[in-house]
């Protein structure tokens, strides 16, 4: 089953360990704007959000690529840039909805997450779960056991208030 | 690489800025963070010097392993004379700022002189520019940074500021570098204040080249396990530092109405639980595993729907027991503006708890007060008094003073109610019972400090052989060593251990819970040699490490012997020896510290440190380490 990268916000408590550990891996140096997934912060709010490549099945950076630089790489579920042939116009920054495409300023190239090749160093590093490497189909089941224990929860809660009527 | 990072000198009354790099010898010797700011204290600051005025100088640093492959590290140290003590003025404190500070290209920023006009500092790739300060004076913590955001056009601009309360130069004013990351003690927002200067924003995307990724990466991974697999990190990720709370309180070890009771009768009331009720989550520092802060929403009163973050057991014994109100909306109420003022909690506290003890000797009273009922218990006059003391308001202005200031004023033989050492109030950790804590309290080189030499893990009663694993590394050891919490055998070299252990710490520029702090299986000497050598390259053996975090603390304790330290201000306050705990288990009930006992320890503890009986570095410690020629101004 294919993989994604499955993100919590609201397990994230902001570490930015993910950026320090993911730009590390692929650079070599600490630099978070080399990272490919970034923290946006509302400090005034206590809000986290872990921002990173959807990897999307229909992607709008392979359909706007003007040299066909951006391909699907099915093996890992990933969407791959060929640097070979990439003329660094950043037309795939300007249209992915996520902000996922990147520009690395010191390279001078566009970056994304490529899920370090099977073993994500964000989700290696990621204590808290924010950020997960999970079977696709696993992203909603996650769901569902959390709204199906809150809702069994609630009736049990319920059933118990009526018993002690 | 790591190691490129440069030193900034910054002259404010010229408007000068100087950069130059920081020679590896030097780096050798002290590190960075905490330990090379000492040298560059005593290298740059006259001695005698008005700690308020333009003479002094404010260091500001990231630690050297700052922002690389080692588990939270992310702490920024700031030093200079103390506006409080006259002492070593140090604070350390977590966040983001640090990390972005290398990020900008800067280790170690020396601030001098005196800006004409209030002033912020931009810190940005390698470039340091002195801005207008005009439209953020006045303003709080949070009003601060997001209008220098605001203006610089950068929502990622991490900024350390002072508050109102710096402004007005209250002397235990303190800096912030986010909602509740405070450098707290020794009133470092007072000296920032007396030299106009607001804050200073830094930004960067400078490349911080770790020397071995693959392998540093791995060995993080390493180091986080075993910061993890201990049960305190997640109970502390699950209650914060509050969590140490009730079970402190059950034995004994609560300051409680000043220092009335070492029990508080409301702890249910004001427990890590009672707490969590608010909480909404918890918060990290830069790429910390334990994410001890919690985040919480105030409930109900003047500040209901205000968002801030902690509260830490510091200002939870400091507004709660040490005042004695049992309000916990009071709490972070009180917790959120002295965030907001940027004054350090656990000095506003206990100023506030003295002043209530005098109130209810009669020694203040309701003229002195304005009318104020500054009784114990009275959650309103406390909130009152924090006010006051931010705008040097009647009282405030007296108590903004600090500990031996306001007691010179007031007069009245009020000093005799002060818990303080070297005028700097205590935790609200009641140390009667404990001679290894009252020890480390007493010869902490910032004055009364938790944080500078606390061997906490002394009150798990560890076996012998634990203690001796852990004390006797990287230096031998093979003196007594006891496991009891009420002993006074063996605590000095406890003390002295930990002393160096938190130097290097804050050399390095990691949190404190990542060491033997908390629990006696976290990583230490060995382990930071590796991390030391996979991030930058440096090598240095565990003793190397050891040896550069002793120099550090010798030339702290020059410094304070240069401005007129004395063995006497290495003693507890008399209540200490005089009043009995009156609670507590059977071990910690009716304890006082006996001054024989307690003088015992100092002379062994002054031994251990290769110091004489006043305390003073002997020079065969000072040769051996090489600071026998200080200063010697190599930066």
């Amino acid at each position: 089953m294919a993989k994604v990268l499955v993100i919590d916000y609201e397990k994230c408590t902001g570490c930015r360990i993910c950026e320090q550990v993911c730009a590390v891996k692929h650079e070599g140096v600490v630099n978070p704007v080399r990272s490919r997934i970034k923290i946006i912060k509302w400090e005034q709010e206590g809000r986290y959000v872990p921002m990173v490549c959807q990897q999307c099945e229909s992607a709008p950076c392979q359909s706007i690529c003007p040299v066909k630089a951006i391909s699907r790489d099915e093996s890992l579920n990933r969407v791959m840039v060929d640097y070979d042939i990439c003329i660094g116009c950043r037309m795939c920054v300007a249209i992915c909805p996520f902000g996922g495409m990147a520009f690395d300023p010191l390279a001078q190239k566009v970056m994304k997450c490529d899920f370090c090749d099977g073993d994500p160093q964000c989700v290696r590093f990621c204590e808290v779960n924010a950020v997960q490497y999970l079977d696709a189909s696993e992203q909603s089941t996650e769901k569902q056991v959390a709204i199906a224990d809150k809702f069994s929860g609630a009736l049990q809660k319920v059933a118990a208030a009526i018993a002690s009527v | 690489m790591a190691l490129n990072r440069k030193i900034a000198y910054i002259n404010l009354t010229t408007g000068e800025i100087e950069t130059k790099p920081i020679p590896i010898a030097v780096r050798k010797k002290f590190l960075g963070g905490r330990g090379l700011d000492m040298y560059l204290m005593y290298n740059h600051i006259k001695p005698g010097i008005d700690p308020l005025g333009p003479d002094n100088v404010a260091c500001v640093s990231a630690g050297i392993l700052v922002n690389t492959l080692a588990s939270a590290s992310a702490r920024t140290h700031i030093g200079g004379k103390s506006p409080l003590t006259g002492f070593v003025g140090s604070a350390n404190m977590g966040g983001f700022f640090s990390p972005e500070m290398r990020l900008a290209g800067f280790d170690h920023l020396v601030i001098k002189g005196k800006a004409k006009k209030p002033v912020y500092l931009w810190v940005h790739n390698g470039e340091i520019e002195i801005r207008d300060a005009s439209n953020i004076w006045g303003k709080d913590i949070s009003e601060t940074r997001e209008t220098i955001r605001q203006e610089l056009g950068d929502r990622d601009i991490k900024v350390l500021t002072i508050g109102i309360a710096g402004e007005n130069l209250v002397r235990f004013a303190n800096v912030m570098t986010g909602l509740k990351n405070a450098g707290g003690r020794t009133g470092m927002g007072a000296l920032l204040g007396s030299k106009n200067l607001k804050a200073i924003a830094v930004r960067g995307t400078m490349d911080i080249k770790i020397a071995h990724p693959v392998e540093a990466l791995e060995y993080n991974r390493h180091i986080i396990d075993m910061v993890v697999a201990a049960k305190v990190s997640k109970t502390q990720g699950r209650l914060g530092t509050p969590f140490i709370w009730g079970a402190t309180n059950s034995w004994g070890g609560i300051r409680t109405r000043n220092f009335q009771a070492n029990q508080f009768e409301y702890c249910d009331a004001t427990e890590p639980e009672a707490i969590d009720e608010y909480a909404i989550g918890y918060a990290s520092c830069f790429g910390c595993q334990v994410h001890c802060r919690a985040k919480y929403i105030v409930p109900s009163g003047e500040y209901a729907g205000v968002y801030d973050e902690g509260p830490e057991y510091t200002v939870q014994g400091a507004l709660t027991a040490e005042t004695g109100c049992s309000d916990v909306v009071a709490l972070l109420s009180g917790s959120h503006l002295l965030n907001s003022y940027g004054i350090d909690c656990l000095e506003a506290g206990s100023m506030i708890a003295w002043a209530m003890e005098l109130y209810e000797a009669g020694i203040l009273t309701d003229k002195d007060t304005g009318g104020l009922e500054l009784r114990f218990g009275n959650a309103e006059a406390l909130n009152e008094m924090i006010h006051r003391i931010a705008h040097r308001e009647g009282l405030g202005d007296i108590l903004a003073e600090g500990p031996l200031r306001a007691a010179k004023k007031i007069g009245k033989n009020s000093i005799k109610y002060l818990i303080h050492v070297k005028g700097m109030s205590n935790l609200h950790s009641d140390e009667r019972a404990t001679p290894a804590l009252a020890l480390n309290v007493a010869v902490a080189s910032r004055g009364s400090d938790h944080l500078r030499g606390r061997p906490a893990i002394d009150l798990y009663g560890l076996p012998e052989p634990v203690l001796r694993r852990i004390y006797s590394q990287p230096v031998p050891y093979d003196g007594p060593l006891t496991s009891h919490w009420k002993d006074y055998d063996g605590k000095p070299w406890m003390v002295r251990w930990q002393e160096t252990c938190y130097e290097a710490v804050d050399c390095l520029g990691i949190c404190k819970y990542h060491t033997i702090f908390l629990g006696p299986n976290f990583p230490n000497f060995e382990e930071w040699s590796k991390l030391l050598y996979y991030n930058t390259g440096l090598e240095l053996s565990p003793l190397d490490i050891w040896n550069v975090a002793d120099r550090c603390y010798n030339i702290e304790r020059l410094f304070n012997i240069r401005e007129g330290l004395t063995r006497k201000h290495d003693l507890l306050a008399d209540r200490y020896y005089d009043e009995p705990t009156t609670r507590g288990v059977p071990a910690a009930c009716g304890k006082s510290i006996d001054r024989k006992k307690f003088n015992k320890m100092l002379d062994e503890y002054y031994e251990h440190h290769g110091w004489d009986e006043n305390g003073v570095p002997r020079p065969e410690t000072l040769k051996k380490l090489g600071i026998d020629k200080e200063p010697s101004h190599m930066l």
